[in-house]
């Protein structure tokens, strides 16, 4: 291994990677880009669906009711909700959602309320329908204060005290640090991306470097050098490792840069609010300001090196096997589903990591970040996380110089 | 010099099978002598010239070249070697110089030495309007002058040509054909793989033909035409390769 030819051969892959105009946008435009477009794009249009949504008042159509006038007349006076004519086909009339919600009230609903034993109202809507289901809760609202109601009058009715019925109240208070709280919330969501972004900066080097390479003609004319064949892929290497580290640096810049300036938008459109390393955020209906504790962002950043290499190294290995770049895309593309499932399994409330996750790649990784932005460091599964990705990524390293070496990879037609 | 001896290289195919693209091929070449490698296309003249330059390491047999043995010392021979091919190509974004100079430093040349360098092969072969130039928006003929700058870069011992005047046109060609003619007067030991009859008969001092990976016959032209009472080269390699199919 000689370091001078390592470093030649990094330095030219670096001078001509950053002349490749597909390579700066995997490695610096998009990391750079993601975090306003999700914050400033789909977190505005996210929170001016769901503005609009709690906005909506519901159409509502009443079904029955003739016997029990002041329970429909309380409902068509109730500003929440607007009530329309019934459809013919109601049912249908949901469906299409022209309608949001039909509330049935039983025959005899008023007069068995006032004996005391009522028959159920039954609300319909459409199921996973955003603006149906926010109808069925205004529903559903007015049926619970209509019942609180009578359970008043029957109280004050037989001169008993409102505490019969209610005899106390519990309120729910956050006791967890801030760090604690916005790790929580951001600490699964926070590796996924650097994951994401980690492999896909280092997909496309990857394959401009080794099938790019073979099918423009110059991987011949690079093995005709008197370098070592060990020192052409480290040099290569530590290039697609540098596509890697960048889209993650990029995209922590800009995350950071994006939520200093308006993470509120993401977080429910309150103005005042504010999320990232060290500043506050905080949902309208949120006693406590979650925040990103910067040690574990630094964890984060020492835990993903090793997963880094490895990417570098197998997206390497696998776009070497193509012969044109068009090939090497067919095979790199679909290995993001295989860092996209564990990344989303780490993302799930309820995984927490125990020694035998902490083995399984990037799972582990996803697992112990999520630890770590919440201030919690578990320093044998951190070890252990760490040892077994640098094994893991020094055997893909291995693997990488072993099928450079293999003439029936290299020249293979 | 280069000696090939015995010189085998064996791929395995799944359809096919084994199939021997250099089969036992012998022969020798001096320094200040350009020996001329004829075969059709798929005869084995690459994976020869791949095997001589280290590219591929040969089945069996074996080869020396500069008087390094091709697989105990490929690195040395890679530095004695320049080697030019149809299928070595430049790296569209780097200009000439980058191209040039970076060859260089892989030859383990200083950086003073590639500047001079990179002065000299430009004017010798007029390259001083596009050096600074990128690679990728190139005419062909500046593309073969850049490739050839970059073989000599180093100022190899012995150059290898595997078909470099493919598909090029009549001048470019030209320049090429000049271009290995200095080589020898430089007194380098030049190996020119081809499949053209007539680049055979103006530039080679001997001519080795080869077929189905087997070196069929080998001489100067007056000895090839002398053996088979033929003038014209073509069908002396006819004759030669027909001989063969019909055994």
């Amino acid at each position: 291994m000689n370091w001078n030819n390592i470093v030649t051969v990094y330095l030219k892959e670096l001078k001509d990677s950053l002349r490749d105009r597909r390579t700066l946008i995997s490695t610096i435009v998009v990391p750079t880009v993601i975090m306003p477009l999700l914050m400033f794009g789909v977190g505005k249009i996210m929170s001016g669906v769901i503005k609009k949504t709690q906005e909506d008042i519901p159409s509502v159509a009443i079904l029955g009711g003739a016997d029990s006038p002041a329970v429909v007349a309380a409902l068509k006076k109730s500003a929440r909700l607007r009530v329309v004519t019934t459809p013919a086909d109601w049912k249908q009339a949901i469906g299409d959602k022209k309608l949001r919600v039909a509330v049935e009230i039983p025959a005899g609903f008023e007069a068995g309320l006032k004996a005391g034993a009522a028959a159920a109202v039954k609300v319909y809507n459409y199921s996973g329908e955003l603006k149906s289901e926010n109808g069925a809760r205004v529903v559903e609202r007015f049926l619970a204060d209509l019942r609180e109601q009578t359970i008043a009058d029957r109280l004050a009715e037989h001169a008993l005290p409102k505490t019969l019925a209610r005899p106390f109240e519990f309120k729910r208070e956050n006791v967890a640090p801030p760090e604690k709280v916005g790790g929580n919330m951001f600490g699964g969501f926070v590796p996924y991306l650097i994951i994401i972004l980690c492999f896909s900066g280092a997909m496309y080097p990857a394959m401009d470097l080794t099938a790019g390479e073979k099918e423009r003609g110059t991987m011949e004319t690079l093995l005709c050098s008197p370098v070592a064949r060990v020192d052409i892929v480290l040099g290569k290497f530590l290039m697609v490792l540098t596509g890697s580290l960048s889209a993650m640096f990029f995209m922590l810049i800009s995350m950071g840069v994006t939520a200093a300036i308006g993470g509120s938008l993401m977080m429910g459109g309150s103005a005042t609010s504010r999320v990232g390393v060290g500043t506050a955020a905080a949902r309208p209906t949120m006693d406590v300001i979650p925040m990103i504790d910067p040690m574990g962002l630094l964890g984060v950043l020492a835990m993903v090196l090793p997963v880094a290499v490895l990417f570098a190294a197998a997206t390497f290995t696998v776009a070497l096997f193509a012969k044109s770049y068009k090939e090497a895309q067919s095979y790199v593309g679909p290995m993001i589903i295989v860092v996209i499932m564990p990344a989303v399994v780490g993302m799930l409330p309820g995984i927490d990591l125990n020694a035998r996750l902490a083995l399984v790649p990037l799972l582990n990784l996803s697992l112990v970040c999520k630890e770590m932005l919440s201030g919690v460091w578990h320093w044998n599964y951190i070890a252990l996380i760490f040892g077994s990705s640098c094994l893991y990524a020094a055997i893909a390293l291995a693997l990488a110089v072993k099928m450079f070496k293999r003439e029936d990879v290299i020249f293979r037609t | 010099m280069i000696e090939a001896h015995n010189l085998t290289k064996t791929f395995r195919d799944k359809k096919r099978g084994e199939i021997h693209a250099a089969d036992h091929v012998s022969f020798r070449v001096q320094p200040g002598q350009i020996y001329g490698l004829l075969g059709a296309n798929g005869a084995g003249k690459t994976t020869t010239l791949r095997v001589l330059a280290t590219l591929l390491a040969p089945t069996s047999g074996t080869a020396t070249v500069a008087g390094f043995d091709v697989v105990r010392d490929a690195q040395k021979v890679r530095a004695n070697v320049g080697f030019l091919a149809a299928s070595t190509a430049l790296y569209g974004r780097l200009t000439a110089r980058e191209m040039i100079g970076y060859f260089g430093r892989l030859n383990g040349m200083t950086d003073a030495a590639i500047r001079a360098r990179i002065k000299q092969l430009s004017a010798e072969l007029d390259m001083d309007e596009f050096l600074d130039r990128r690679c990728e928006k190139f005419s062909t003929g500046m593309k073969q002058k850049t490739s050839i700058a970059r073989t000599l870069v180093h100022d190899p011992a012995v150059m290898i040509f595997d078909e470099p005047t493919l598909g090029l046109d009549v001048m470019t060609a030209r320049a090429i054909v000049r271009f290995v003619r200095d080589c020898r007067a430089r007194g380098k030991t030049v190996i020119y793989s081809t499949h053209v009859m007539s680049e055979v008969e103006k530039l080679c001092d001997v001519i080795g033909i080869i077929h189905d990976g087997k070196l069929l016959a080998e001489g100067t032209l007056a000895e090839l035409r002398a053996r088979h009472g033929e003038q014209d080269m073509e069908e002396i390699f006819v004759k030669v390769v027909g001989g063969e199919v019909a055994a």
